[in-house]
This record gives structure tokens, C-alpha cells and sequence, in this order.
């Protein structure tokens, strides 16, 4: 893709009759991505803004505006207070883990080697497979009785007896003490995100040009030398943006701690979108539902500026 | 030396590579096992979980087709994907070849303000939305589905195809309209071929999301026979308290493979998509 700034087009002035009729075109093609967008995006948008300030319940979705009352009412649930904490600890833990990984990852992934496509397709897999069908994979892995890895432990003998490391239970109960079900969805989210950073790293690691690199190293730089003048600098817009969309897409994510946990045990897992989904459609509290939901916002909009930002100078380089 | 020390750098990328490629595939390895094992073994805690210990069995497939709404779930998924995929080919391309041609400085505005929208999470939309359905009398159908998913693909595929379209010279279709097309005829049948990488991307893509997504189906549709693969096999194939793993495991690798086949083909473009032009 090309950066932002065209050069004038030659030849544009005299031939303004036909640019006239390709504007009202291009308008005309236009216009259906626009006005879907309008209506699909926008309006219910602006309408999740009107909910969160009316009493409106599924049973009585008409809009009576009632004011900030709702988002008082949130900030003081202590449920809420939890929720939005959680959705933070969650999202930073799991994309500082995940940025840490996908360097080293998208690194090994450069170097030649055979079977490189198994490796990639298997690695690839949290990403390309639907989310909740890998969650439950997951699911099955935490179970209370059956799962493979407390089995490995018992075997470690870790668990199970008097002396063991974990304790005397025959399992941990991964999705039943609050400490280790956090843990749980942390990792969930990490081993879905992985991969989609990976790949934005293996772009940005890709187009460093060789030659000054290898300029550095007739200087005789060390490989530490190189790596923090160099490939640094040159690929910190990259891993930005890539900590970024992460940041987005598990911000905002529903599906790993609705199919782990709901939120439990006792609202220890609940998040932002969850809380939002339990109270706005299953409870049918509209109005509160919407308000939780965009205590969202603030931080996605942050996101998007820092992306538009690094988009456009990585473009300049 | 050198050459030890090769061999050991060699051996030391494939263990990293092996525990990263474990790390992912797990989940999906543990799908396999379960949906072949009887249940008997499955459900013995003392058994070594990673092996059969016990011959493998067709049970939980058998149950799976049969017995359950998954076949439904599949139709309903491919149903929902197509016509996603045709709402948002049918929007996005016109749009995408218009913001690249006769963009100028407001092109590109409104081509990155499109795409922002990609940004606004469902999260904070399938309140609404829901509100939208059950006006229009659509909770409980798949059109409603139809109608919401294309707020996520069209924002990105009219940019993706944008990022398409400005690589194609302007040149070769005001040649074309020299040579007596209209300018529709240089759009359909010069350029479109052209860019035609670019719509099998968009194709897939638009499918692929239509497959993923969980929470608007979530909250439209409760009706089993009417659900898609994303959430009919996370929530129907549970009796009671009690999950069904065979058959669960199952559906889920069946559901979960082909799609990311095909999506790994294609992931690189979708990246370089999104991170807007900034991974070459």
C-alpha cells in the first residue's frame, strides 16, 4: 500500500468535465459501503449511548432518559469494579507475555528449516481456528476431574499426596480457585493472541533491509550492540502496533471467559464484556448493559490513535 | 567446533519451535484423542490421558451426525457465510475501487475513517443490535445474522481491496477506455481481473469471520436448530450439567480444520491488511 500523499495528477485540470462525472461515480459506489455503515455502525452506536442514559429494560425498551445514573450505578457495583480490573489485568498481562513471545517466535520462524508450513499451520492454529471451539478445547484441558495436565502432575507425583508440591487434592481444579482460573484465562488469551503477533512481527523483522545489518557488523558492533541500535529502533513501530491490536481484540473479547468460566467462580473472572452480556441480555437490563459496555471506549479510541499513529511512520520509513 | 556449535544452534531452534508448535496444537491434538476414545477410557481418571488405552471407537462421530443438530449447525454456518460474503463483495468492491481511483485527499480520509470502524468491537454493538432484530421481527432467524455481520467485514475489506486496487496502474484502464470501454467496462473487465487476488482475500476473509463470530449469534439465536457451528457445539452438546466430550471434541475439530487450512493461506494478507500497510 502506498503512503497518503499522492503527487498532483498531471493532466487533472483539462479534463474537468469528465471529472465531474466521476466524482458523482465514485459518490454513487460509494455511497452503499457508507450508508450500511451508517446504519449498521453508527446509528446503533449513538443508540448504545441513548440506552446507557434511559431506564430501558428488554420488557420496556422504550427510551426515557434518565441521565448518568446508570454509570453511577455501575462504578458503585462492586461486581463492576472487579469486571473493569479484571478486563485490565487480564489484557496487559497477557499482551506483555505475548509480545515477548511472538519476538522470539517470529525470530525462529525467519531462520530456513524443513516442514516449515506443519509448523506454521500448527502454530497458526489459535488464530485461524473459531475461538470458542478452541476455548473448549481448553475447557476440557482445565476439567475438574479428567484434565491431562493435573494427570501429569499426579504422575510427577507434584499432586495427589501428603508431601506433593500442589497438595493432597487429586486435582487442582484450574477453573475453580479464583487465583488459578485467572491464570487459566490469561494463558487462554496469550495462546490465542500469539500467533496474529507473531505474524505482524515476522513483517516488520522481514523488512529490515540486510545490507545494515550487515554493514553493522563489519563495523564490528556485537550482536547486543546491533540489536539495541538497530533492530530495535527499526521494528518498534511493529511490535507497537502489533501490542496494540492484541490489546484491542482481547479488550474487547467475550468468548474465553464465557466458554471458561462465565465469569466465575463468584465474578473472579468477569470482565468488561462479560459483565456487559450478563446484565444487558441475559438479566435484560438494557440500559445498564449499554453503560457497562462503553466504559470500553475510552481505551479502544486511545488505541486507535496510537495505530493510525504508527501507521503513518512506518509508512514514512 | 564451528560445526558443534552449528549443530547445537540447529537443535536448539527446533526444541523452540517444537514447545511453540505443542503450546498451539495442543488443544487440538486433545480434540483428536477425545473424539475417538470410548468413553469408558475417557472418563477413567487412572488412565494415561494422551494414549488409547482402549481401541478407538466411531461412537462419538456416529452421535455427532445423528444425533445431534450438528449437520444443521454446518449448513446454517455456510448459509450465513455465503451471504456475507456476497453483501460484502457486492458493497466493498465498488466502494474500494472508488476511494483508490478518484481519491484524492478525502478519499483517503474516508478510506481510514471506514476502517476505524473496524475498531468499534460487537461488544459494544449487539445491545443495539439486538434491539434492530427483534424490530425488524428477526430474533430467531439467520438474516439477522446476514444483516449484522457485515459491520465487521465490509470496513476491512473495503480497505484491504483499497490497498489492492491503488496497486494497479491507472494507466492500463484509461487505455482500455481509449480503446473504446466505458469507464464501467474498464472497471469490470480490466480491472476486476486484476485485482481478482484481492477479492479470493476478501472471499475468504469475509467467510472466515462469518464462521468465528460467537457473540451476536449469541445473542439472536437460542433456537438450536438455528445455531451456527461457533456456538451450537459450545452450547448444545451439553445434557444437563453434563458435557458430552466425545462428541463435543469432535465437532469442534471437524468444524475448526478446514477453515484454518484455508485461512493460513491467506493470513499474511490479512495482516498486512489490518496493520494498514505497515508490515510489507
Amino acid at each position: 500500500m502506498s503512503g497518503p500523499a499522492h503527487p498532483a495528477e498531471p493532466g487533472g485540470g483539462d479534463r474537468g468535465g469528465i471529472l465531474d462525472r466521476e466524482g458523482a461515480l465514485a459518490k454513487l459506489l460509494i455511497a452503499p459501503a457508507v450508508i450500511y455503515i451508517a446504519a449498521m455502525i453508527g446509528a446503533p452506536f449513538v443508540l448504545a449511548i441513548l440506552y446507557s442514559l434511559s431506564d430501558a429494560t428488554t420488557g420496556d425498551p422504550g427510551l426515557r432518559l434518565v441521565g448518568v445514573q446508570n454509570f453511577q450505578a455501575a462504578l458503585s457495583d462492586p461486581v463492576f469494579r472487579l469486571a473493569l480490573r479484571n478486563t485490565f489485568v487480564f489484557t496487559l498481562v497477557s499482551q506483555s507475555i505475548v509480545i515477548v513471545l511472538s519476538r522470539v517466535l517470529a525470530n525462529a520462524l525467519l531462520k530456513p528449516f524443513r516442514g516449515k508450513w506443519l509448523v506454521r499451520f500448527l502454530i497458526m492454529l489459535p488464530w485461524t481456528a473459531p475461538i470458542s471451539l478452541g476455548t473448549i478445547g481448553w475447557l476440557w484441558m482445565f476439567d475438574s476431574i479428567f484434565s491431562p495436565i493435573d494427570w501429569v502432575l499426579r504422575y510427577l507425583g507434584m499432586l495427589g499426596t501428603a508431601s506433593a508440591l500442589f497438595g493432597a487434592n487429586t486435582n487442582m481444579y484450574w477453573l475453580g480457585v479464583p487465583g488459578l482460573a485467572m491464570a487459566s484465562v490469561i494463558l487462554v488469551n496469550v495462546w490465542r493472541i500469539l500467533p496474529l503477533a507473531t505474524v505482524i512481527q515476522l513483517g516488520g523483522l522481514s523488512s529490515i533491509p540486510k545490507d545494515l545489518i550487515e554493514a553493522a557488523e563489519v563495523d564490528g558492533a556485537t550482536p547486543w550492540r546491533r540489536t539495541l541500535m538497530i533492530t530495535i529502533p527499526l521494528t518498534l513501530p511493529i511490535v507497537s502496533i502489533a501490542f496494540l491490536f492484541g490489546v484491542v481484540f482481547t479488550f474487547t473479547d467475550l468468548v474465553v471467559v464465557y466458554v471458561l468460566t462465565r465469569g466465575g467462580p463468584v465474578h473472579m473472572t468477569q470482565v468488561l464484556s462479560s459483565w456487559t452480556f450478563f446484565k444487558g441480555i441475559e438479566a435484560g437490563d438494557l440500559a445498564q448493559g449499554a453503560a457497562i459496555s462503553l466504559f470500553m471506549f475510552p481505551v479502544l479510541a486511545v488505541a486507535a490513535i496510537f495505530i493510525l499513529r504508527m501507521a503513518r511512520r512506518t509508512e514514512v520509513v | 567446533m564451528a560445526n558443534l556449535g552449528k549443530i547445537a544452534r540447529r537443535g536448539g531452534l527446533y526444541t523452540l519451535l517444537g514447545a511453540f508448535a505443542f503450546f498451539s496444537a495442543f488443544p487440538f491434538y486433545w480434540m483428536v484423542i477425545a473424539t475417538f476414545k470410548r468413553d469408558h477410557d475417557l472418563f477413567s481418571p487412572l488412565n494415561n490421558p494422551f494414549i488409547f488405552n482402549e481401541s478407538p471407537t466411531l461412537d462419538h462421530l456416529r452421535l455427532l451426525f445423528f444425533e445431534t443438530h450438528f449437520v444443521g449447525y454446518l449448513l446454517n454456518t455456510l448459509l450465513v457465510g455465503l451471504a456475507v460474503v456476497i453483501i460484502t463483495l457486492v458493497t466493498a468492491v465498488p466502494a474500494a475501487y472508488a476511494l483508490a481511483r478518484w481519491a484524492r485527499g478525502w478519499g483517503e480520509t474516508l478510506g481510514i475513517g471506514i476502517f476505524l470502524t473496524y475498531l468499534v468491537p460487537p461488544t459494544i454493538l449487539f445491545i443495539p443490535l439486538s434491539r434492530f432484530a427483534s424490530f425488524f421481527g428477526l430474533q430467531e432467524s439467520l438474516w439477522s445474522l446476514i444483516l449484522v455481520y457485515p459491520t465487521f467485514t465490509i470496513p476491512f475489506c473495503t480497505w484491504l481491496l483499497m490497498g489492492f486496487f491503488k496497486t494497479i496502474p491507472k494507466d492500463i484502464e484509461e487505455q482500455a477506455m481509449i480503446d473504446g470501454l466505458s469507464r464501467f467496462g474498464a472497471m469490470s473487465r480490466v480491472v476486476l481481473p486484476l485485482a481478482i487476488s484481492g477479492v479470493l482475500t476478501v472471499v475468504v476473509f469475509a467467510f472466515t469471520l462469518s464462521m468465528h463470530e460467537f457473540i451476536y449469534a449469541l445473542t439472536f439465536i437460542s433456537v438450536s436448530a438455528k445455531k451456527t457451528v461457533s456456538i451450537g457445539v459450545p452450547t448444545e452438546l451439553v445434557r444437563g450439567d453434563v458435557f458430552q466430550w466425545g462428541p463435543l471434541m469432535a465437532g469442534a475439530l471437524i468444524a475448526s480444520i478446514p477453515v484454518a487450512v484455508v485461512y493460513t493461506y491467506f493470513l499474511d494478507r490479512f495482516v498486512a491488511g489490518f496493520t494498514m500497510g505497515a508490515v510489507k
